[in-house]
């Protein structure tokens, strides 16, 4: 549920709780009562978590070294899966490296095209809820809906994109049926989806202060090196912010290879997450699949502990926090 | 130009110039900047109009080939203005059926069903448990709101398969419950924005309710949810269309045609009517984003705060 949730920009979450809630010495007397209440009111999480998170997750874990196609009872399997996918399934060697090309190229094209949009949106301009909304509003279309729109529109004859390249006198391709060209396809359909980060930049930009570009003014700062030392360094922690959601939502991205290709051409666009929902769904390799999961979940994981090593180096926060 | 009783320059007036400069000197400055500023304009509009045409492009291709009659959809180069409309094309999107399947509106049902259950649980639930993080204090609260956060980076395909092994052992694969009971106990990013959020409200209302004899629970009910309306609205414009739009789930949950919900039909849209009328196809897609679309532009600020709830600082 999170991917569709982008939001906020990390400097907010301060997980240190404690000194946030006022301690008026109304409150101090009832401090056993009010611990009792509070497990009362996040029970619900709680038990969410235990049912449908927490044990899930060891569910899984377990699973994935054991052989189990929901027929017949579990096998033990130990690492076997985790031997034979980097091993025997070459499809799974190919589903990680379509899905690390497909990350790697989308989020931070998306990024920049996200960020242009909201400078662009942030200059003195009339009708801004017009051009906002433009841009936003593939945001709210799902990703089936969606991906049936770019099916049409990249279709060979009848298709949009090639009636409208050879008005200019290009010739098309067949984007959804050619596999040097169809992870391109799939790529530039992402980039429709930007709306999200492009609003957290916007906030972002109108958050700025406005001292430091008059500062820079009576230095004489061009606009070129006013973007490059100010405008980029603070905003620095929502592109993290919006680099590490990024990862997380295309690292599983499925409906759109799902509808649009089915994985194809010749496993051209075989996401992980596709790859993993085949062996569990068609195939019933449970045990496999789970395995598979894990491999994603490391996956983000990693991308993610790598951008936060990064972090350390690139990203300004304001009053030096962290 | 004459104030009081004192000739002010022009250019004193526009309140960029620092001191007077040689009248001559002024002028050509002024028109230099014009100049650039009228570039600069005409390039600003100039790229907001190319991307709002591509980023718009997509709905125009929908909305166009919606409204053709089905003959017209295979003529080329492709028309751009649909002649005659018709509009007729979205009744028969709406009404049509394909051999046992059931019509399409009880998809649309289907879905309502699954997306108001989980916009009304899921507010409800994440907001009791954000109001605990905000507001109370109590042993393991900031390791809990930690796991909590940390789920974050939990793919749905690690939980995936064991909970789809609970319904079947349940016998509830093929209904709505899988899809709706999950949301009941609140989700990590909505009781995250909401915390954040309910953080923002002064203590002094909760302090003045509590001499007055409220309970927390009555806190929580009578002061805190009514002042947290623009925050909810939020959450709720957002689970709406995720709930809305949702695939993955439904895909490994429902096997029946009966049961689907919208974004299922749409996918399996080729398959039960073997080939593609392309009109209809558009039609139906058009009608099931409309919801959201029309959503968005009746909460566009609700929309606007979901993203940047947490910078509302009070």
């Amino acid at each position: 549920m999170a991917r569709r949730y982008a939001g906020a920009s990390l400097r907010h979450i301060s997980v240190t709780t404690t000194g946030l809630t006022p301690r008026s010495s109304i409150w101090r007397s009832r401090r056993f009562h009010d611990a009792i209440v509070a497990y009362a009111f996040i029970l619900p999480w709680v038990i969410g978590f235990i049912l449908f998170v927490g044990g899930p997750i060891i569910a899984s874990f377990v699973l994935s070294f054991f052989r189990w196609k929901m027929i017949a009872p579990p096998r033990f399997y130990g690492l076997t899966h985790y031997i034979s996918m980097f091993t025997t399934d070459e499809l799974f060697r190919i589903s990680i490296w379509v899905t690390f090309k497909f990350v790697l190229i989308s989020v931070p094209i998306g990024q920049v095209l996200a960020l242009g949009l909201a400078l662009l949106l942030n200059q003195r301009i009339r009708l801004l809820g017009f051009w906002r909304s433009a841009f936003y509003l593939p945001a709210v279309v799902s990703g089936v809906a969606g991906s049936v729109i770019w099916v049409w529109m990249y279709h060979a004859e009848l298709g949009i994109v090639n009636n409208g390249l050879e008005m200019m006198g290009l010739e098309g391709r067949n984007w959804l049926f050619d596999r040097e060209v169809v992870l391109g396809s799939l790529i530039v359909k992402s980039l429709w989806n930007v709306g999200i980060p492009m609003v957290i930049y916007l906030a972002a930009l109108q958050g700025l202060p406005q001292q430091l570009y008059e500062a820079a003014d009576i230095d004489g700062a061009g606009e070129v090196s006013k973007f490059f030392s100010i405008t980029l360094p603070m905003l620095s922690p929502a592109i993290f912010f919006n680099v590490v959601m990024g990862i997380i939502a295309s690292v599983q991205t499925f409906a759109e290879p799902y509808v649009m290709t089915g994985g194809g051409p010749d496993n051209a666009t075989l996401f992980l997450g596709l790859h993993l929902y085949k062996n569990a769904f068609s195939f019933l390799k449970m045990g496999y699949a789970s395995a598979m999961a894990w491999i994603m979940f490391l996956l983000i994981f990693g991308l993610t502990v790598f951008q936060f090593r990064l972090a350390g180096r690139w990203v300004y926060y304001e009053g030096g926090e962290r | 130009m004459v104030v009081g009783n004192e000739t002010v320059p022009t250019t004193e007036r526009l309140g960029s110039e620092r001191y007077t400069r040689p009248s001559r000197m002024r002028t050509h400055l002024l028109g230099n900047r014009f100049q650039t500023g009228l570039v600069r304009l005409l390039v600003i509009y100039a790229l907001l109009i190319l991307a709002a045409f591509l980023f718009l492009l997509p709905f125009y291709w929908m909305l166009n080939t919606a409204l053709k009659p089905s003959n017209q959809v295979f003529t080329l180069p492709p028309t751009w203005i649909p002649k005659p409309v018709m509009w007729s094309n979205f009744i028969t999107a709406f009404t049509m059926q394909y051999e046992t399947d059931p019509p399409v509106y009880t998809y649309a049902i289907n879905t309502m069903i699954v997306s108001v259950n989980g916009v009304v649980s899921t507010i409800f639930s994440s907001a009791l448990v954000a109001y605990a993080f905000a507001r109370l204090e109590f042993p393991g609260k900031n390791v809990i709101f930690l796991g909590i956060l940390s789920t974050l980076m939990i793919p749905f395909a690690v939980v995936m398969v064991p909970q789809f092994i609970i319904w079947q052992r349940l016998g509830w694969l093929d209904t709505l419950w899988p899809l709706m009971i999950p949301h009941w106990f609140g989700s990590a990013w909505n009781i995250f924005l909401l915390r954040q959020f309910f953080m923002t409200i002064p203590i002094e209302y909760d302090e003045a309710a509590y001499l007055d004899g409220a309970s927390r629970w009555h806190i929580f009910i009578r002061i805190i949810l009514p002042l947290s309306k623009p925050a909810l609205a939020a959450v709720a414009v957002f689970a709406f269309v995720f709930f809305w739009n949702d695939f993955l789930g439904p895909l490994i949950i429902l096997s029946t045609p009966k049961n689907f919900t919208l974004t299922l039909f749409l996918a399996n849209f080729n398959v039960a009517f073997r080939g593609t009328p392309w009109h209809l196809y558009m039609a139906a897609a058009l009608i099931i984003i409309l919801p959201c679309l029309i959503l968005f532009f009746f909460s566009q600020n609700a929309f606007l705060k979901g993203i940047t709830v947490t910078d509302l600082k009070g």
